[in-house]
This record gives structure tokens, sequence and C-alpha cells, in this order.
């Protein structure tokens, strides 16, 4: 077990250092020259060997990738032993070219926006996805089941700029029962929270649950069918207890090892539900760190959603094993 | 008699699970130091529980696993680790049936291009041509030849085997691996296989190894008989001196085990029940691996492996043997 | 006296496509505690579906069931699916073929036996547990208190049927349903199971339907054999009466053609010709006629019309259904049929 997780990490971590060269390789291959790029409207030649110097661009590739990395764990200085002397500590990501605040700032300061969207959505998916699905499953041919699946087919072909703009067209620009989605901590104005998230989460609930409940039920009637939940009939079990402990038991491992995904995914960045509603949170950052060719941000996002993605895809592997004791971890 | 198969102390050990980062891998010993040979045209039927390899033994005889030790001679030439391309012209004459009717043919051919197949990758045309041939030997398996063009799952179990069986038959090989062929089908169509294998075991002279976990059907088609327990072969006589005068004890047991069904015969037969079940191959017991289940065990039975020797007209692997 | 289980006329129908496919028809017996009666059959003989219905497992599907099952006097067939419920797993109770398909795999051997006996009983969860470990025990499972924890898969093929008969026993079930339990097993362990079912049945005097392809097991299990061929009882007597005097040519065929540890090995088996028949085209009248050797000695009313379930010249309690005349029967099966047993 232990020794399992070793070597997750070891792969995960390697991982990470390749996604980090390729980004950091997209420095060099653009055409834009970062040097000017973060140098502003009042540009001179001086200026940008200046810059060039402080961001240390002057030195060889490796040498840069090298100084990047050990940043990123032991921190660095910039222009060391000048009086301009800058100390990054670590995690050290470098400055954005537009704020010039440090990046590891910037995705401390938008990581709970993003954090409110993924969890809130997420519980709301699960509620609806897996209750619409565990119905579906079991009035399976109905109405009620002919009903939910088409809904689920339809949302889930719907994409969340369409949704976003309409729900927000109706309920802030019409209605105004909603403010505009925004982002406010919860544990200052919890209710403002909840107001301005409303929306958000409505938007990717209602397209992810669909998916969801289109995974449990086919899961559920799967399972249906199992000799073991025949035999559970045969001991004597209710109905209830059947489909809520044998049945749904069966069916729910795949659907958390999906979930653990997507919510590794989101919490690196909800980049179109973020864009559509403009919340401050890290996909927001993101996409305009590439609208405005922000080189450290846009490294900086990019390795922080891979560390997302790796923690969970381990996370999930783990879980499954919990869930599944035919699965050992070795 | 000349000897068509020879196996020499052949061994097949797979790959288990690991426990540590850097602890060894688990082998399991499916087939260890098997020795047995198969004279031409005879009918040699392997059998043994669950887990005693006789599979395993079918699928490395015929070359679809790749030994770990020992060697395979058939038909007088080494293809103990022939390649895919070598083992091509070897195959004409090395055909296996499988067990599963339902899993062994492609569901997108016609029974004709199925039986044809052996033809195709030999790049041998018969004579009067391969439509021809293959209605003959659908014929000769008792189905219709006017269904050349009919799909699988247009037969029952007991007609998909015949088509297995006329594809290993294409190329009149000279021996046949059968992997239980007849187990997966109903009561009164066994019997239609069975009788049918045994015909052309005779009319063609092909030598038979036939893997059965069920000794009352061996009985029907082998002239000889091995019995195997974990990964090897503790007994093996001609079938009238097998099943009338078993010598090694887990042969007793197994014919003591099958179920009889005439009534009044039930209490006139002696009745051995061994306990537990065969033990994991991936840990066999030490020494003899029977032991563990053996009532005749003695201190001996667990520090030597016995080897299989002559007693009388049979071969045995025991210390105290009948 | 009524006996302790009696099936009157029980039809059991499935909608398909193809139309409705009768996989039971019109099939009545009666089994008394402590007996067993082995139903025999080969695919598609309507022999599993009998089971089932037994149990009411088919209630909530498409099957259409009619007819009476009578346990203790109470009809099965009548009761709503929570009166059923609450005599399953109780009153009666049922083992599976593939018990590790048949065992659930996430919840551990002990928690299923748990959970078994406390639908049924009032007791706590420790007391349960104690019961769990007492049956694992019962059934010969080394280390019952260690291996209550363990999980379906951690035990071997032999183990894991023992455990499905301590979970099907938890509750002393006076009805105990055996659906080819020893089909998936080795010989050695199948000989095992066969006698932990007939050790048990001694102990508790349960009835047992055991179910099953194999005329060897039911030799050595069975009081009574009903013979089904596609849907129907074919024929019904006393383990002696059907291995070794039976009526029907079906049976006649069965017998001849399996392999035995006796006999010459060198003649061919007396093989049935043809498949056993789908049960979406059934042939008219005997279903068994076009396979039947002796359709010649009737005529026109095999195919024409389906035969009553008589007694034969052997008793009331031998009962087959055939168009052939007794004595010509008792004639066939002594001068072609037995001499070549």
């Amino acid at each position: 077990m232990f020794s399992y997780l070793l070597r997750r990490l070891v792969s995960g971590t390697v991982v990470l250092g390749i996604v980090s060269a390729i980004v950091f390789g997209i420095f060099f291959i653009l055409p834009a020259d970062p040097a000017r790029l973060s140098c502003g409207k009042t540009c001179s030649e001086e200026l940008i060997v200046k810059i060039r110097h402080t961001l240390e661009l002057d030195q060889t590739l490796p040498v840069q990738y090298g100084r990047f990395i050990k940043g990123i764990f032991v921190g660095r200085t910039y222009l060391k032993g000048t009086p301009a002397e800058l100390n990054c500590t670590a995690p050290c990501l470098g400055y954005s070219f537009q704020t010039d605040q440090p990046v590891t700032a910037l995705l401390k300061d938008r990581l709970p926006a993003t954090a409110s969207i993924a969890f809130g959505a997420s519980i709301l998916w699960l509620l609806i996805g897996l209750s619409s699905g565990i119905v579906s499953a079991l009035r399976r041919g109905t109405w009620i089941d002919k009903f939910s699946q088409g809904v689920a087919l339809g949302a889930a072909s719907l994409q969340i700029y369409f949704v976003g703009l309409v729900l927000q067209f109706i309920f802030v620009n019409k209605l105004a029962w909603l403010p505009a989605p925004g982002y406010s901590s919860p544990l200052h104005y919890p209710v403002d929270w909840v107001k301005q998230m409303a929306l958000p989460w409505i938007t990717l609930a209602f397209l992810l649950s669909a998916i969801y409940s289109r995974l449990t039920r086919a899961g559920m009637i799967e399972i249906m069918g199992e000799d073991y939940v025949r035999t559970a009939r045969a001991k004597g079990l209710s109905n209830r207890t059947i489909n809520m402990k044998h049945v749904l038991r069966g069916a729910i491992t795949p659907i958390v090892t999906v979930f653990g995904l997507d919510l590794g995914g989101l919490l690196g960045g909800a980049v179109i539900t973020e864009y559509v509603f403009n919340i401050p949170g890290l996909g927001k950052l993101s996409t305009d760190a590439v609208a405005n060719l922000d080189l450290p941000v846009i490294t900086g996002t990019v390795i922080f959603s891979a560390v997302f993605i790796i923690v969970a895809n381990i996370l999930v592997d783990l879980l499954y094993a919990v869930l599944d004791p035919k699965v050992r971890i070795q | 008699m000349t000897s068509i198969l020879k196996v020499e102390g052949l061994t097949k050990h797979f790959p288990g699970s690991k426990h540590s980062l850097f602890g060894k891998r688990d082998l399991i010993q499916a087939v260890d130091g098997l020795s047995f040979d198969v004279a031409a045209g005879e009918a040699i039927g392997l059998v043994g529980e669950s887990g005693c390899g006789k599979s395993t033994t079918g699928r490395l005889i015929t070359r679809l696993l790749e030994p770990t030790a020992g060697k395979i001679e058939f038909n007088g030439i080494d293809i103990t680790h022939l390649s895919n391309a070598q083992m091509r012209p070897i195959r004409e004459d090395l055909q296996i049936i499988f067990q599963d009717p339902y899993a062994s043919l492609n569901p997108r051919h016609t029974v004709g291009t199925i039986v044809a197949s052996p033809f195709r990758i030999g790049g041998i045309t018969p004579e009067g041509g391969v439509k021809k041939r293959v209605q003959e030997l659908l014929e000769i398996v008792g189905l219709n030849p006017e269904h050349y063009n009919r799909y699988p799952h247009e037969f029952s179990g007991g007609q998909r085997q015949r088509i297995g069986i006329a594809r290993a038959l294409a190329l009149r090989p000279k021996l046949i691996v059968a992997d239980e062929p007849v187990s997966a089908l109903d009561v009164s169509i066994q019997a239609q296989v069975i009788n049918l294998l045994k015909d052309l075991q005779t009319q063609f002279d092909i030598a038979f190894i036939f893997i059965a976990h069920d000794l009352a059907v061996v009985r029907h088609f082998a002239q000889r008989v091995a019995v195997m327990y974990l990964g090897d072969i503790v007994e093996i006589a001609d079938r009238d001196t097998l099943y009338s005068k078993p010598k090694h004890p887990y042969t007793k047991a197994l014919l003591s085990a099958v179920p009889e069904v005439d009534p009044d015969a039930i209490g006139s037969r002696e009745r051995i029940r061994l306990t537990g079940d065969v033990p994991n191959p991936i840990n066999p017991p030490s020494g003899c691996r029977f032991r563990t289940r053996c009532w005749k065990a003695q201190d001996i039975c667990a520090t030597s492996r016995p080897q299989l020797l002559q007693i009388g007209s049979s071969q045995v692997a025991c210390h105290f043997p009948e | 006296m009524s006996a302790f289980l009696e099936v009157k006329d029980l039809c059991v129908s499935f909608p398909t496509e193809d139309g409705v496919v009768r996989a039971v028809d019109n099939l009545s017996f009666t089994l008394e505690k402590g007996k067993t009666l082995g139903i025999v059959g080969e695919s598609g003989s309507g022999k599993s579906v009998t089971s089932l219905a037994i149990l009411g497992l088919h209630k909530g599907s498409s099957a259409h069931v009619t007819g009476e099952i009578l346990i203790d006097g109470q009809d099965i067939n009548a009761m709503a699916e929570n009166e059923v419920q609450s005599l399953r797993g109780n009153l009666m109770s049922m083992i599976f073929q593939d018990a590790l398909a048949a065992l659930h795999p996430y919840y551990t051997v002990g928690n299923q036996i748990e959970e078994a006996y406390l639908v049924h009983n009032k007791v706590s969860k420790a007391v349960a547990k104690k019961r769990a470990i007492e049956m694992l025990d019962r059934v010969g499972i080394p280390d019952p208190h260690k291996r209550v924890d363990d999980y379906p898969h951690q035990f071997s093929g032999g183990m894991r049927q023992r455990a499905m008969i301590a979970m099907a026993l938890s509750c002393n079930p006076s009805l105990l349903i055996a659906d080819e339990p020893t089909t998936a097993l080795d010989v050695t362990v199948q000989a095992q199971i066969i006698d932990l079912l007939r050790d048990l049945q001694k102990e508790f005097n349960t009835a047992i339907i055991l179910i099953t392809h194999d005329l060897g097991v039911v030799s050595e299990t069975a009081d009574d054999i009903l013979l089904m061929y596609a849907g129907k009882e074919i024929e019904f007597g006393t383990v002696r009466e059907i291995l070794q005097k039976p009526h029907h040519p079906y049976a006649w065929g069965l017998l001849s053609s399996i392999p035995r540890l006796t006999g010459n090995p060198d003649k061919a088996l007396a093989a049935i010709p043809g498949t056993p028949p789908s049960l979406i085209s059934v042939p008219s009248g005997c279903a068994f006629h076009p396979r039947c050797s002796y359709v010649s000695r009737v005529g026109q009313a095999c195919s024409a019309s389906i035969p009553e379930l008589a007694p034969t010249s052997a008793g009331a309690h031998h009962l087959v259904r055939c168009h052939l005349d007794s004595t010509i029967r008792e004639n066939i099966f002594n001068s072609e049929v037995a001499p070549n047993l």
C-alpha cells in the first residue's frame, strides 16, 4: 500500500516535470518576446534589455528551466546582489507580466472562487444525477424514466455558454431574482456567496447531472441483472434494501471514479463557466493570461491544474481499492 | 510404435502478483516438469480437477503458450521455442479444439470461411477446390453441407462444436488437442460429439489428447489416461488398468467421487472423501503435492517428491502406491 | 393430510418478440419434509424457471405465472410480494450454481449471512454474527471466526458453495431449492457438497428440490425424480423407477447416452439424435417426437396430440407422458434398452 502510493507519487512527479517542461518550452517557441510583453506601453530597447536581465531571459534554456524548477521547490532570488534584489519564496512560479504580482499569490487568490464552483456544483449534480438515475432505473420504461432520460439527453447535448447565458438573461436581467454572478467570501458574506454562485452551480450541475443520471441508470440496470441481486431477493430482503444496498453498492463504484476525475479537472479551473459568468477563478485567470500572453501565469495555471488532475487520479485509484475489495493495491 | 509427440520436463510458470516494491513476483506453477509420450494414432486422456494444469498443457503443446522450461518434440521436430512463423507449417499437423463453442468461432465469419481458414492460413488449395473440401468436411462432422454460408449463431451448441471439429480436421492433422470438447454441451448432445470424435480418430488415424475433468467421458474416448494434480502427472496407465486398478490414491479418490447413476450400485462402491480443495499453485505443498489431502501421507511425502515409476503396467508417482 | 409442498398446474410464460413462450407448462408435483425431489432436464426444459416460481421470484417481472404453489397450505402464487418476502430465506430458501456470481462481491461472507438472518429475526448484530460463525462452522469452513470477515473472492470454489449453503440454512428453512449446486465444482468437491447437503437434510428435516442435469448427482441424493422436457413434466417416479425402469423414450435416451465408469467403453454411446427444442418453436404433439426412435410404433398421434401424464403399469406413483402403450414400453425397455446400459 505504502509502496504503491510512493510509486504513484514518483510517477506523478515525473508527469508534472514533463508538463512543466513543455509549457516552459512554449516561452521560446512563441514568436513573442517575453521581455517585450512584460515591458508595457512606455517601452524602450534599453528597458527591454534590462527586463531581459531581470527575468534572467539572457540565460540558456536549460539554466532557465533549472532555476524555474528550483524556484518551485526552494524559491529563487532575481537580481541577486543588486539593490533591486527580488526575493521570491517557494513555491515560486515567477511574476505576472501584466500585474507584476507573484503567480503563486494570484493562484492562491483565485482558488477559492474555483473551489466554490467545483464543490457546490458537484454536490448539486451528484444529488440530482444519482437520484434521477436511481428513479429512472427503478421505474424503467415508465413516463418518469422516459421524461428524465429525455431531459438528460437534451441537457447533455447543450453547452455551458448557451445554458449559462440563457439562465443569466432570465434570472438576472429579466426577473432580477439574483445578482450578477461573482465571488464573495463565504466566510464573511455567506448569503451573497450563495446568490452569486447559484447560476454557475445550476448551469454546471444541469449539464453534468445529465451525464451522471445516465451513468447511474445504466449501472443500476446492469447490476439488477446480476446473480447476487437474485440471491438478495431469495433471502427475503425488501426491494428497498435490495436496491439501496445491493444494487446501488454495485453500481456506485464506477461513478465514484468518474466523479473524482471530474472534480479534479474542475478544481484546476472551471474555464468555460468562469468565463461565461465572469467569475475571478483559476479558469478566468488562465483564459485572461492566454489572451494577454502572460506566460508565467499560463505556466503556473497549467502546472497547478495538472497537480489537481494527478492527485485526483491517485485518490480515485486508492478509493477504488477501498470500494472494491477485489482490487488489491500493490 | 513411433511416437508423434514427446514431452519432457514441460514447465510453465505464470507471473503472479508482487507484494512489495522490490519484492519477488509470485510464480503460479501451472505446469511443473511434465513428461509423457503420445503414439501416432493414439487417443490419450488428460484428466484432473481445475487448476491441475491440463488446459495449460494443451496450450503449451499447441504452442499457444510459451513454455518456461522443458522440451516438446512433435513428429521428430523440437517445437519448444519455435516462432509463430516457424510453427505455421507444423500447425497443419497439430490442431486444437476448444471447450466453448460460442467463444471459439468468429461470429462475423460464415461457417465456410471458418472451416476453410486452415487452408487460407497455410496457403493450401485442396484437390477439387476449397469449397468442395469444406462441404466434405461439414458432411464428415454431420452438418448439412448446404449450410456453408450460414453464421455460427444460427447453430446450436453441439453443432458449433462440430464446426470447430471440421476446422481442426481440415488439414488432416496428425494430432488434435481437444480441450474439454463436450463439457459445455447438454447431456444428450455430449454423446453425439464423443461418438463423432471417436469415429474420426479411428477413421483417419489421428492421435488425440483429450483433456477433460469428467473421468467417465475420458473412459469412453481414450486408450491411455494420464491423471494430473497441481501441474504434474500422478499416474498414467492404459485405460482398463487405470479404471479397474488405480494405483495412485488421488486416482482412487477421483474415481470414487464420480456420482453413480445406478441407485443400487451406490452402496457397493468404495467411498473415499477427500477433504478441502486443491491447494494454491502459487505455493504448492513440498514433496508430494497431493500429500495435504492424502490419507496415506507419511513424513517422506513432505520431504521428497515422488517420481513417475513403472509399477506393473502403470506409471505412478507415489511413495505408497496401492 | 396434504403434502408439505404441493404444486398444482403451474404454468410460467414470458412474452417475447416472437410471441408468448411457455417455459413451464402444467406442472404438478408434491414433496414431503425430509425428502428430496430431483428435477432433471437439459437447457430450456424449464427446471430453473420452476424453481424461481416456487420462491415467487417471478413476481414483478414480465412472467405470467398461473396455478397454485402450496407450502404448508399457503399459496405462494396468490400472495402479494411483501408476504412472500417474509417467507423467502425463512420458510424456503435457495442456493445457486455459480456461488461466485451469486454472492455480492463487495460485502463480506459474514455480512451476507448476517443479513439473511437479521431480516427474519429480531436480534442484535452481534447475535447475527455469532449465528453466521456458527453456520460457517456447521458447513465445514475452517477457522470460521476468521473467515467470516473474508470477501467471497477470498474463498475457494467449494468454500463459496458452503457459504451459500450456510446463508440459505441460517433461518432453518423447511424447503431448500438447490439449482445445479455442484455443476461448477470439481468432482471431489462435488462429492463433499452432496454429503453435506445430505447430512444437513437429516439434521434439519428439510425438504430439498435439487435441480440438475446430472443423473449421477440425482441418483445419489434424491428420493423422487421429475423429468422435464421443453417445459413439460414427461416422467415422474422414485429414483429407482426412473433410473432403473424408466418408461419415457427420452429417459431411455438419457440413460443410454451418458458415459459411465462401468460397461463396455468401446461401444459407441447411444446418443439421442437432434437437439433439445427451442421454447419459441416447440414441436407439435409430444415435444420429443422429432428425436424419438419409437414414433413409428404409434403413428400420427405423436405429432398430433400431447400425451396425457398417466400412471404406468408400475403403479399410481410412477407417471409418464407418452403415447406408447404401457406394456409395449416395458417390453421395449427390457429387450432393447436395458441390455445396453
